[in-house]
């Protein structure tokens, strides 16, 4: 009878998984009840089943990380992202960072931007005699900027649930106190910062993000001059700076974002930046 | 539903697979991230009216073979060629804690069979197409993890398997 059955391994292993027929599914209890040590087997894989699925069904619920969600996007959504991951802008932009910008035709402009913006909150006295190259400052930003909003799996060093390690740790290599002003009102959360190269000593980067993985930088570099400036604002090959001075730093605020709305950010920015 | 909408709402069980899989979560999502990356670079491959998950998954299943490969510690193809690991305990119980140790003792073809029946509930057919297989090589391998599983749950050496080796 039990040959007649022909139960075989497969059959065993469908039957595990409750994917008999019905009545193939009775045949196989039939052989099993004549077999205990199949039966026993049986009842092993099917704990088996039970016990993976209690392993591995939690992580159905667990909260999808950011970094997930980014991938799940396409890669080349904005024109930023499109412009600065062109293999001629990665290369440009490194060769920037070792200050062979101009060498590469980038028209170092020394004026102000053409679209000076004055905002009432603002800090006042346009720029006077200092030692801050506004065009540079603005271009080092948007460089920074534009290597390291598109970066998928690294966009910083250190991440913002160490945000008291990483304020620390920026504000040690600047040498002054630095803040990672909170732009949560405005939609964007922090997702971390980095160090990088500036031409008179360390700056640093604050990235932020909103919901729909638009990212904002804050690049902050010491300027020694102390000569507080008004908002000013560079448009670099289509991601949008708004720049500053406040007491010790220079603030850059780039992003991918209308110019107006850049703005309003810059203004919480510059607001909460000393705090 | 825009394709990345469809693509998010599969994570969380690409995730779910992935870290049986793996073991570990931050390699888990590293798969998944490279797997996504890997998906958006290929869409135009992805023919519309398909199944996009079952698509993630074979995508996933080639990373991870890619990711093993470059770590250079490539188990065999070969379901023969793998012996018994010595079981950690001596439970006779089913064991959490020790479910996922065993998992990794697992050829990672075997693994990945078992995981997508058990855990995925995927179809035998939808294991065969997914991962390049015939499904005879789906059940057989289907067949030999779990009794590795069993094995070494139960902390019973594969006396049988011992012994062919010579």
């Amino acid at each position: 009878m039990n040959d007649k059955l022909a139960v075989t391994e497969a059959d065993l292993q469908a039957y595990v998984d409750g994917r008999l027929s019905s009545a193939r599914h009775a045949e196989v209890e039939i052989y099993l009840a004549a077999h205990t040590a199949d039966a026993e087997r049986m009842a092993a894989y099917r704990q088996q089943n039970t016990a993976l699925r209690k392993l591995f069904d939690p992580v159905l619920d667990e909260p999808i990380p950011d970094r997930l969600l980014d991938a799940a996007i396409p890669p080349l959504t904005s024109s930023a992202r499109r412009w600065s991951a062109t293999p001629t802008f990665r290369i440009a932009a490194a060769a920037a960072w070792i200050g062979l910008g101009t060498l590469l035709g980038w028209n170092l402009r020394d004026t102000p931007s053409p679209y000076p913006v004055n905002v009432s909150d603002g800090p006042n006295s346009m720029a006077t005699r200092e030692p801050f190259q506004p065009a540079s400052f603005a271009k080092g930003a948007a460089l920074a900027h534009a290597t390291f909003a598109p970066e998928q799996r690294h966009p910083v060093e250190v991440a913002a649930d160490q945000e008291a390690h990483l304020i620390k740790w920026l504000s040690n290599r600047l040498g002054k106190d630095v803040h990672a002003p909170s732009l949560a009102e405005q939609g964007f959360s922090l997702i971390g910062g980095r160090l990088l190269p500036g031409d008179k000593g360390p700056a640093a980067q604050f990235m932020y993000e909103d919901p729909r993985g638009v990212r904002l930088t804050l690049y902050i570099k010491t300027e020694g001059g102390g000569t507080d400036t008004a908002f000013r604002y560079a448009d670099e090959n289509g991601i949008g700076v708004f720049y500053w001075i406040d007491r010790d730093f220079g603030y850059a605020l780039s992003g991918n974002l209308e110019k107006s709305r850049l703005l309003e950010v810059a203004k919480v920015a510059y607001r909460l930046g000393g705090k | 539903m825009e394709p990345s909408e469809r693509i998010t709402a599969c994570i969380p069980r690409l995730r779910r697979y992935a870290r049986a899989l793996v073991g570990d979560r931050a390699a888990a999502d590293d798969l998944i991230q490279d797997t996504l990356e890997r998906a958006w670079s290929k869409f135009s491959q992805f023919r519309d009216g398909s199944d996009l998950r079952a698509w993630l998954f074979s995508i996933m299943h080639n990373e991870h073979i890619n990711q093993i490969r470059k770590r250079r510690d490539m188990m065999s193809f070969d379901d023969d060629a793998h012996d018994v690991s010595v079981p950690a305990t001596q439970s006779d119980g089913l064991e959490i804690r020790d479910l996922d140790r065993a998992l990794q003792t697992l050829p990672v073809e075997q693994r990945e069979v078992l995981l997508l029946i058990v855990i995925e509930e995927m179809s035998y057919e939808e294991v065969s197409v997914a991962l390049g297989i015939p499904t005879g090589t789906v059940m057989s391998r289907l067949s030999r993890a779990r009794e590795r599983v069993r094995a070494y749950m139960s902390g019973t050496p594969l006396i049988t398997r011992l012994q062919v080796v010579k």
